[in-house]
């Protein structure tokens, strides 16, 4: 390890980096890449922060203030799910932190196809560029934008939107997923093939784990969503009918072909997510994680039973009893897989020396809030319940808390833990913790009277409702002005670290970081391990 | 830069390709769930899929149970026809072969082709309505005024008491919806579907 780190010194003298446009626009170096991606996270989330800002202003209080039209609400709402799945958590937790942390952490000097890797980031631009070009042409009659949901069901999406608009989110899925596609190829290929010399799979970080898993559900799980939006696309082009009842097509299968891809889908977006956590918990514990074979394994379990219990999104179209006793008790399994990841966290923490750093303050919400999803989760299993509980705002409440608090505290939370070593800039802790307790307490604000919501009876997708939903909806809407003003501080967090004369060191965590990437510099320099590092040992183990 | 660490090597590239391979089959897969779902659901009566087959021998009916089979008839926008059923209900015992006639009548100035579509309520009872003959197979080609009488021949499967699914069901429904056809396949409604784009196109 420490021969590691001297080379690495040594070749930062002759670091020659590209010219700026053949360094950020025909880049093929995936530390350059994984900044792209970041940065196009950033933005691409912003704009999806605008639209639920829309959804929660509509929905402070009954009645239409915002939107004249109702559907032009449900564009909001569509553009909010398809922005954030596809272009900001997949992009910030995969081609993000999955570039620039998969190569140093398992001793590899790139990715195994770095123009490949930059034609995933440009095709994900593409289709973002696709996705807004939708928002803006005609959807529904009389209305703008695909308003779909981000499940594009039909006959909505085919009968319901004569206009091009659905076209336009169609093709954006097809680039996006042709990009994950390949991207999930390049991660395999170097996980699989380019660890450094000791370093069997079984030595390997979580966080390269979780990016494994993650990249074979995406193999596995974006080919059908691209096969059953392209039946779509000619469904409502070329006059097929494989949706159509009035050709013999079945609408329900569109949905089982969208849920065999949108479950794993859930996975994807939280695996990175559980590979991050793992690390900021054992780093600001000083220890290794508990049970790190379980731990690996656990992901993989979740990944191979997230296959087998799409049709508990679909309770509600008349499944035999049977068929619903199975989707129920394989949708319960996965609490186990899950809770063995929930409990380890905690057992690392455990007898540990526990530094609060702004990180660990986001890796710790992550366990409690993901816990309070997981528990709504295994709740909305139950098909009984769900039959009430579908299209509800509980079910809102409940996805939100795993992926709005779950896979995007992780995002802040890698964002503190490796900006240092991204940029060699320090965000002052301040920020980082003003920021995680603002978002913590907005989105607690914003999301648990959604429960109370759902509960209640209060469907999804509406513009407008009862008076009596009024008071809790007015309560999240504050909520949600709350974790708007952390992201305020989030950005004079990051201004004020850029500012700064301090400069990060190698290892700004020090003992409890044992991963490869603290034994480069900060930043490390544009090309590492030219000499490959020599995993003698399990990293910090004994 | 030396060439040992860069670039893929033979088995990199092995790997790669296998991956292409799996996501190329995942593609085909999708594709073939269409078929495989239709096979599968005519098999089952998966999601309301009334069944076909030969008639059930006389004696394997059971004459102390029956259900209760209503009928309900729909016509697609784009098609102006009007469609009945003889009776709006019919008692069948179990395992009885039961005919029922429709009444289609063109209303509309031109000649017109349709084609059914099918389905039962509750889903679960798909896979016990078994039909013998069906108008529904066919297209129907009617003359502007012309009527014509067409029967479904069916029995409700004895076996529909040994499931627990549909053992305390008593009635069911058999839907029917005539869509504008041209040789089988369906044509686009001229109705809200494509109205708005055909008032805007010059084509």
């Amino acid at each position: 390890m420490a021969t590691a780190a001297a080379h690495a010194g040594a070749h930062e003298v002759h670091d020659h980096k590209p010219s700026f446009f053949a360094r950020w626009f025909l880049s093929t170096n995936h530390k350059d890449i994984g900044t792209l991606y970041l940065l196009f996270a950033f933005c691409a989330g912003m704009i999806g922060a605008f639209l639920s800002f829309g959804i929660r202003m509509e929905m402070e209080a009954p009645g239409l203030q915002y939107f004249s039209n109702p559907a032009t609400y449900n564009v909001f709402v569509t553009g909010h799910g398809l922005i954030m799945v596809f272009f900001m958590v997949m992009p910030a937790l995969i081609g993000g932190f999955g570039n620039w942390f998969v190569p140093l952490m398992i001793g590899a000097p790139d990715m195994a196809f770095p123009r490949m890797n930059n034609i995933s980031f440009w095709l994900t631009v593409a289709g973002f560029c696709s996705l807004l070009c939708s928002l803006f042409v005609e959807g529904a009659p009389g209305a703008s934008g695909a308003g779909t949901g981000w499940t594009v069901y039909p006959p909505l999406s085919t009968a319901g939107h004569p206009g091009p608009a659905v076209d336009f989110a169609i093709f954006a899925l097809h680039l996006s997923g042709a990009g994950s596609i390949l991207g999930a190829i390049n991660f395999i290929t170097t996980i699989l093939n380019m660890r450094a010399p000791g370093m069997t799979l079984h030595k390997m970080p979580l966080f390269a784990w979780a990016e494994l898993v993650t990249a074979f559900l995406l193999l596995l799980s974006l080919p059908v969503l691209a096969g059953a939006i392209t039946m779509l696309l000619t469904d409502r082009n070329f006059g097929t009918t494989f949706f159509d009842p009035a050709g013999g097509g079945d609408p329900i299968l569109y949905q089982h072909l969208f849920w065999f891809f949108g479950h794993p889908e859930v996975y994807i977006m939280i695996l990175p997510a559980f590979g991050i956590v793992s690390h900021i918990i054992a780093t600001f514990s000083r220890k290794p994680v508990f049970g790190y074979l379980a731990m690996a394994y656990a992901m993989v379990a979740i990944g191979v039973v997230g296959f087998v219990v799409w049709a508990h999104h679909m309770y509600t179209v008349g499944l035999s009893l049977q068929t619903q006793s199975y989707f129920v008790f394989a949708t319960m399994v996965i609490a186990v897989p899950t809770g063995v990841k929930i409990f380890s966290w905690i057992a690392t923490m455990w007898g540990g020396s526990i530094r609060f750093t702004a990180a660990m303050h986001w890796a710790v919400g992550f366990i409690f809030l993901f816990t309070v999803g997981g528990v709504t989760g295994v709740v909305l299993a139950n098909s009984a319940v769900d039959k009430y509980l579908h299209d509800t705002y509980y079910v809102v409440a409940h996805f939100h808390y795993v992926l709005s608090l779950g896979a995007v505290f992780i995002i802040f939370a890698g964002v503190y833990y490796w900006f240092p070593k991204m940029t060699g800039h320090i965000i002052p802790e301040w920020a980082g913790k003003l920021h995680f307790w603002l978002a913590f307490i907005g989105a607690n604000v914003l999301f648990f009277p959604m429960h109370f919501l759902g509960l209640a009876g209060m469907p999804r997708r509406y513009a407008d409702y009862p008076d009596a939903f009024a008071q809790w909806h007015k309560v999240s809407t504050y909520g949600g002005h709350i974790f708007g003003l952390g992201m305020f501080v989030f950005v004079i967090g990051v201004v004020l670290a850029f500012r700064s004369k301090e400069r990060a060191a190698d290892n700004p965590w020090g003992e409890g970081a044992t991963t490869l990437e603290w034994t480069l510099s900060s930043p490390p320099p544009f090309h590492q391990f030219e000499t490959l590092p020599r995993i003698v040992d399990e990293p910090g183990a004994h | 830069m030396t060439a040992a660490p860069s670039g893929p090597g033979r088995g990199a590239k092995r790997t790669a390709i296998a991956c292409a391979g799996l996501a190329v089959g995942m593609v085909g897969l999708a594709f073939a769930s269409v078929p495989l779902y239709n096979a599968f659901c005519k098999a089952t009566g998966y999601d309301g899929t009334p069944r076909q087959g030969p008639a059930l021998a006389a004696s394997a009916a059971r004459t102390d149970d029956s259900m209760v089979v209503h009928f309900d008839t729909n016509v697609a926008p784009g098609l102006s026809w009007k469609f009945v059923p003889e009776v709006s209900r019919v008692e069948a015992k179990l395992g009885e072969t039961k005919t029922v006639f429709f009444r289609v009548q063109n209303v509309g100035s031109a000649p017109s082709a349709g084609v059914a579509t099918f389905n039962v309520q509750p889903g679960l009872m798909g896979g016990y309505f078994v039909k013998i003959a069906c108008f529904c197979f066919n297209e129907q080609t009617l003359q502007p005024g012309e009527t014509l009488d067409v029967p479904v021949v069916f029995y409700v499967d004895p076996a529909v008491r040994d499931d627990s699914n549909t053992a305390h069901l008593s009635e069911m429904t058999l839907s029917y919806t005539y869509f504008a056809s041209k040789n089988g396949q369906p044509v686009k409604a001229t109705g809200a579907k494509s109205g708005s784009s055909e008032t805007k196109g010059d084509f």
